[in-house]
């Protein structure tokens, strides 16, 4: 394809030298011919052939000299060296935050005395003064009320505990949104709907700038500890990308190219999940499933390295003490029985009906905030809901704890060793096999007691998380999800092992449960149960399963995640074709194109403008427009282009022109060439028209017309002009009639045609 | 990225501290004897019920019924990393409040005195916004006209506070971004 000659590459020694120095960085970018505006949509075959262009020369280079081969393989080498800079500066910032969690989710209920920067669990490590019967309890950590009063028991000591806990959460959460507010609004949310906007060619400019990954570290940690219900795992994706896009602007061959930028921040989506959960191959099957439009295999190898360097650093930096990457990494080797087939796929439906309640609960209520005057008081939002949320969740010590701790123990198995309420079995004493050998017990009193407070934290968390993902601070809805899917798991598995024990004559039973022997697991049922329900959110398939069980290190128990996770989107698809992150696409109106079919039978004529009733298409003539045309056709309208014909009368097509390129260059003509007036003829073919020479002298803008834009005929079925919009990355497409220049199709005409179809609002289409 | 760097230094360099490995093993009750906890900073090929648990509490042929229940485990920390970490964190947050501080509160006060209250009346873009201070540094940088690293310094903070006024207008006010 001709391409059209927007940028002559840098020379070499500017490639190479790709940081400039201080001065530079402070100068305001120039904005180049070629660069693209805020809001828009890149061209990913203008990308992809200055690319190629580049590396051309590059290799045709190199065999000059031998100095000219170091700098090709440096070329070559710089995606290797991004890489591995992206997954050292993740698996650092993730560790940091990490530890932060640990240390300030615990600071609301005391404080370390020994040590101030101890969470409860490295307080009390090295203290020998533990018992077994509170073996979590040390002197050298007190909560507030002990220390402030000296009161351990008792309700005063209870009730300073939980204002002191209800303060801190409020403070936290107010630092958060005011930072929030003031240094990087662009840090509050989830971030994965917009990188998946601009991975598929969108810009934002400044969503993955410095200041952004800055305050989206710090505050993602207020935002964790302040108690609410939110995760850290999708905020680490925006962080991820952030340090992929601050490694680019290094080497120009990326910071230049939009196009391979692109596959740069793929990489980093990749090694952001792997750092959040601990689960490489999970992250880059999530960056391919979830997160990435064009994924070129070459993308792949490159994510797997990012991935793996950033779990290795955070492992380096061990945040959790016994080189896990995770909170909850478990280890099971209990067998599962096919029988038990029937309440993972219940569990399945669950996890389908909740995505289901909560994506509708969750978009209008964002849709609210959205319109309404709800929307204006962010920092009293947030706020309030902290309270809320705080206040209810003090007495459930289910919930008082942070979510991955819930998470944790949920997962675990009750050994003998547990001391806590939810492994209250009663023993029979007279066993004369080892407890570890977990047979089937009946439950105690504290089971049931531990049963109902579930029961009221599920109900809980479903409702408060709908109203917390969204707001104006870093938060994700991974670990929401998953705890509200391990806690139904976990009371499902303590019912069917009831069950299994008060009716082992039952014929199911007896096959499967001898006295004595292992059953029923009830923590291979909170980890099905929390599959379900993140697959029925966010309708993963699988990099869910890859995820959960690299989590747990179970091979065994793919089958039961992957019957949950595969009813749970059968159930949620059911109900509405998106998960959580294509529903906020929709919601803000982003020209994202969905990989699903279009199969209406529409044709382009039915789509293109201009329409019957519309004003003619505004043309370019080849060489028979004055500069002053040009600049009042900018001045009256506002389209990002103009199609250049031969001439008025035969509209036959010659190219397309940019918007932007046309602006640059008339104001470089008027600035720097001498004797262009408004009155100089624009023209776009190779030599100058035949002109008297008292008129004056005409300007030649051929470097920055395209010569080969995309052409359909007016009876090209929409299905097709649809396929090549999304499969070439394609802006604008023109429609012709034996060379006739009839109209134009733009991305946001196909977005709000589609729009159209399914019966939605066309008008919600915000860009272009 | 500066910072990141030293992070990293930081944490490569602390050197090991003895107390930070422990085999940690939980006796459930046997018999009479009531639930223990032992703690010993063995290193991991000693890590078991024979050399963490002492006093052994039982004598002879319950010494193995008993070590049988125990479960042991061993565990590393790095407490440098976790100190490092947390002071880093709070001096970084710390710097950020003051920046925030003085954004907001102090500077507007600074500017009134230093150019009097008619100045800042002009304000030319924003009405729901309140940057005073942006028209009193383009009197500063009008003044000032020599092209030095501070007056370059002072352009790119300015043009920084403009694009977070765009962004806090597109998603707090419009909600156009970011529902």
């Amino acid at each position: 394809m001709a391409e059209a000659e927007g940028v002559s590459s840098a020379t070499p020694t500017e490639e190479m030298n790709g940081a400039g120095n201080l001065m530079d960085f402070l100068d305001e970018p120039i904005p180049d011919v070629g660069t693209y505006e805020d809001f828009h949509t890149i061209d990913w075959l203008r990308e992809k052939s200055r690319d190629t262009d580049r590396h051309r020369k590059i290799t045709h280079r190199s065999k000059e000299s031998i100095w000219e081969f170091v700098k090709s393989l440096l070329d070559a080498w710089s995606g290797w060296v991004v890489m591995l800079l992206i997954g050292l500066l993740s698996g650092t910032l993730a560790g940091v935050i990490d530890l932060a969690v640990d240390w300030m989710t615990d600071l609301k209920e005391g404080v370390c005395l020994s040590a101030f920067w101890y969470s409860h669990e490295q307080c009390c490590w090295t203290s020998n003064e533990t018992t077994f019967a509170d073996r979590d309890k040390c002197p050298q950590w007190q909560k507030w009320a002990e220390l402030m009063t000296g009161y351990n028991e008792g309700a005063g000591a209870y009730l300073l505990n939980y204002f002191l806990y209800v303060m801190w959460a409020l403070f936290f959460s107010f630092l958060a949104v005011s930072l929030v507010r003031v240094f990087a609004p662009y840090a509050c949310g989830s971030g994965i709907p917009e990188i998946k906007t601009i991975l598929s060619g969108f810009i934002i400019r400044g969503y993955l700038g410095k200041w952004t990954l800055l305050i989206k570290t710090v505050t993602l940690v207020l935002a964790v500890s302040s108690g609410l219900s939110l995760g850290k795992e999708g905020p680490l994706v925006h962080v991820a990308c952030c340090c992929g896009n601050l490694f680019c602007s290094l080497f120009s061959k990326y910071s230049k190219n939009e196009g391979k930028r692109r596959e740069v921040l793929s990489a980093a989506a990749a090694a952001g999940v792997s750092v959040a959960f601990g689960a490489p191959i999970g992250g880059v099957l999530f960056s391919l499933e979830e997160v990435s439009y064009y994924f070129p295999l070459k993308t792949l190898w490159r994510s797997f390295f990012a991935a793996l360097v950033a779990a290795f650093t955070l492992r380096s930096i061990n945040p959790f003490g016994n080189n896990r990457l995770v909170l909850f990494y478990v280890e099971y080797h209990t067998p599962w029985y096919m029988a038990e087939l029937v309440p993972f796929i219940l569990l399945g439906v669950f996890g389908g009906l909740w995505g289901t309640l909560f994506i509708r609960g969750n978009i209008a209520w964002c849709r609210r905030r959205k319109t309404t005057q709800l929307g204006k008081y962010p920092v009293l939002e947030v706020i309030a809901v902290t309270g809320i949320t705080a206040i209810l969740a003090f007495p459930n010590p289910y919930t008082r704890r942070s979510t991955s701790e819930l998470i944790s123990e949920l997962f675990n198995d009750c050994g003998a060793l547990e001391s806590s309420q939810l492994c209250d079995y009663i023993n029979n004493p007279n066993m004369s096999r080892p407890e570890d050998d977990i047979p089937d017990r009946p439950a105690g009193p504290g089971v049931y007691m531990a049963l109902w407070q579930l029961a009221l934290a599920l109900i809980f968390k479903i409702v408060i998380t709908i109203f917390t993902f969204g707001m104006k601070i870093p938060s994700g809805l991974f670990i929401p999800s998953m705890a509200v899917g391990a806690i139904a798991g976990r009371i499902v598995g303590i019912a069917v092992e009831q069950m299994a024990y008060h009716h082992h004559d039952w014929i199911i039973f007896k096959n499967w449960c001898r006295p004595g022997a292992d059953c029923v697991t009830p923590g291979l049922y909170a980890m099905v149960g929390a599959a379900a329900c993140l697959g029925g959110v966010t309708r993963m398939t699988v990099s869910l399963v890859v995820i959960m069980f690299e989590l747990t290190g179970g091979l065994e128990y793919i089958v039961p995640l992957m019957a949950a996770a595969v009813t749970s989107k059968w159930v949620a698809d059911a109900f509405g074709k998106e998960g959580i992150y294509e529903a906020h696409i929709r919601l803000n109106g982003y020209p994202y194109l969905d990989q699903d079919e279009f199969t209406h039978r529409t044709l382009a004529t039915d789509v293109m403008r201009p329409r019957r009733n519309e004003p003619p298409l505004s043309v370019l003539t080849q060489d028979s427009t004055t500069v002053e045309d040009v600049e009042m056709l900018i001045k009256e309208t506002d389209y990002n282009g103009f199609p250049v014909v031969m001439s008025r009368e035969s509209e036959r097509l010659i190219g397309f022109v940019q918007r932007r390129d046309l602006i640059l260059a008339i104001k470089t003509a008027r600035q720097k060439q001498d004797g262009v007036v408004s009155n100089s003829v624009v023209y776009f073919t190779e030599d100058a028209p035949q002109i008297p020479a008292s008129n004056p002298q005409p300007l030649k803008l051929r470097r920055i017309l395209n010569l080969s834009p995309f052409t359909v005929t007016d009876h090209t079925p929409m299905e097709t002009v649809v396929d090549i919009f999304r499969k070439l990355g394609l802006r604008q497409c023109l429609v012709t009639r034996s060379g006739r220049l009839l109209g134009i199709i733009t991305k946001k005409d196909v977005l709000r045609h589609m729009a159209q179809m399914m019966n939605q609002d066309p008008e919600s289409i915000m860009f272009n | 990225l500066v910072l990141a760097l030293a992070v990293s230094l930081v944490l490569a360099l602390t050197p090991a501290n003895s107390e930070d490995i422990r085999c940690k093993c939980i006796c459930p009750p046997y018999k009479e004897i009531e639930g223990q906890i032992y703690n010993q900073n063995v290193s991991l090929k000693d890590c078991n019920c024979l050399h963490v648990v002492e006093p052994m509490p039982v004598e002879g042929k319950d010494v193995e019924a008993y070590c049988l229940r125990c479960e042991c485990k061993y565990e590393e920390r790095s407490s440098g990393t976790i100190k490092g970490t947390i002071i880093i964190y709070l001096s970084v947050l710390g710097l950020l409040l003051l920046y925030m501080v003085y954004l907001t509160l102090l500077e507007p006060i600074l500017k009134r005195r230093l150019f009097g209250h008619s100045q800042l009346i002009q304000n030319d873009d924003d009405v729901g916004d309140q940057q005073p201070f942006a028209n009193a540094h383009d009197v500063l940088s009008r003044s000032r006209s020599r092209p030095n690293v501070l007056n370059k310094v002072e352009h790119a903070q300015q043009r920084w506070r403009r694009q977070v006024q765009e962004q806090r207008k597109s998603v707090f006010d419009r909600h156009v971004v970011l529902s």
